[in-house]
């Protein structure tokens, strides 16, 4: 059999692959869905907790397809389509890519044909270099909820807290990194602020959303204020960086 | 409390059997193509590719394991951790639905509408990615487009930003510290970018939680 990067049985493989992933997602939606009736949940709260989270991936998932393709360039289609539907991201699987290429003394970005070795070897050191999630949460997620319980049995409110100022640490941070790039200002560019402006735009949405929920007494608009400005914000960086890029 | 604690148990044990199945899933992949068209892989790329590549992310995946189960609860830590795009798709997702169905992580309903947010992005995700697949060849041109490049270039400010004055506004006393902490890292040092930010996310973490600790034991929250 002759190797090649889209041949059709690495699409075969790759979609068996994915059809495990899709399952485990069904499962768990089926699980979770029984228990929240189970505990009396509103079935219309949970479908607009579905329709929301929906919606609100399309955005983020479009951008995935994206980096499928500027993958592809080098590794075929499968083998991206498979790395970023699992456990990844487009800077680790490129990273890894790159990393594997070069040991090979390939050129990442300028390979025209990988032989079946080279193919092989850049997906294992892909898939071995970022295992540890998978075989780790089965390790420490049982524990860590037996601790979180025992937390909230000692001191309810600092339980509380405790969860606030975990989501606030994740978002500091991501808040720092829209920045990062701002110093650019004293070179005589104004391209760092483009991320910044576009934070701004999509918070000022997000501001707006609530103000108008509250003028309105449109509780529904506050369930899609977080995907609208995703894309607002998305949209408004294309006018923003002809103007600071 | 007792059925709750017979739902979490099975929850625990339906993600072990899932995850660990996956993982001999993903690890067979290399190994059956290897087969299927007679190829070693090239020894010396895969031990230089690992040194390269793994211990980084190894130590990145330990700390992002302990950092993201206690905010994604179980269901969703046992999804996002086979399913990816945690910080930039799971989490967010997570956090936005149990914000607007007004539930707290880590209670009964928490756990719920986690897993049920996370469960139907990784499927939404899938199926997207599935049809982009399908459509490759016409749609490269149109999603390379330079006029959308800007948009797609933006997407975690965007997401950050609409997402960061929800959350920061609820909770601006504890946001002060690690908001502005994070701000002079990340302007003041230069290696610190789009490719070190997941390191940074417990780091910030970290800090916020003692900040909170302080402010909490000051009686200051």
């Amino acid at each position: 059999m002759t190797f090649n990067v889209n041949h059709p049985i690495l699409f075969g493989l790759v979609a068996v692959i994915i059809a495990a992933v899709l399952g485990q997602s069904v499962f768990f939606l089926v699980k979770a869905w029984k228990r929240g009736r189970e505990i009396g949940m509103d079935p219309v709260k949970l479908r607009r907790i579905t329709v929301t989270a929906a919606v609100f991936t399309i955005a983020p998932a479009v951008a995935i397809v994206i980096s499928v393709i500027t993958l592809a360039k080098d590794l075929g289609v499968a083998l991206p389509w498979l790395r970023l539907s699992v456990v990844g991201s487009l800077s680790y699987e490129t990273i890894a890519a790159a990393n594997a290429e070069s040991a090979m003394g390939l050129t990442f970005g300028q390979v025209s044909a990988l032989t079946a070795s080279q193919y092989v070897t850049i997906a294992s050191v892909m898939t071995l270099s970022i295992m540890v999630g998978i075989w780790l949460v089965p390790v420490l997620a049982k524990r860590m909820q037996k601790g979180m319980v025992s937390l909230e049995k000692r001191d309810k409110k600092w339980a509380e807290i405790f969860q606030s100022a975990m989501f606030i640490g994740m978002i500091a941070a991501f808040v720092g990194y829209v920045f990062c790039d701002v110093s650019t200002i004293f070179h005589g560019s104004a391209a760092g602020l483009i991320p910044v402006c576009v934070m701004a735009v999509s918070a000022l949405v997000m501001c707006l959303s609530g103000v108008l929920v509250k003028v309105v007494k449109a509780r529904w608009i506050s369930d899609y204020a977080l995907p609208v400005s995703l894309i607002i914000g998305m949209a408004s960086a294309v006018p923003i960086t002809a103007w600071l890029g | 409390m007792k059925k709750y604690d017979t739902y979490m148990d099975k929850v625990h044990h339906w993600g072990t059997v899932w995850n660990l199945s996956m993982m001999v899933i993903l690890l067979a992949f290399p190994v059956v193509v290897g087969v299927l068209f007679g190829a070693a892989p090239d020894l010396h790329g895969l031990v230089m590719g690992l040194v390269a590549t793994a211990p980084m992310y190894w130590a990145v995946g330990v700390i992002e394991t302990i950092t993201y189960i206690p905010m994604l609860g179980a269901g969703g830590s046992y999804l996002s951790f086979v399913t990816g795009n945690i910080s930039n798709l799971k989490l967010p997702c997570a956090l936005n639905a149990m914000e607007q169905a007004g539930v707290k992580a880590g209670s009964d309903e928490g756990e719920v509408v986690s897993t049920i947010a996370i469960a139907v992005s990784s499927i939404v995700t899938t199926l997207i990615i599935i049809l982009g697949v399908i459509l490759i060849v016409p749609l490269s041109p149109i999603l390379n487009a330079p006029v959308l490049e800007p948009a797609f270039a933006q997407i975690l400010p965007a997401l950050f930003g609409g997402l960061g004055v929800v959350f920061v506004s609820r909770n601006w006393k504890i946001a002060i510290a690690p908001v502005s902490l994070m701000l002079v890292l990340f302007i003041a040092v230069p290696a610190l970018n789009a490719g070190t930010v997941g390191i940074m996310v417990p780091v910030s973490v970290l800090f916020t939680l003692g900040v909170s600790r302080i402010l909490y034991k000051k009686g200051w929250l």
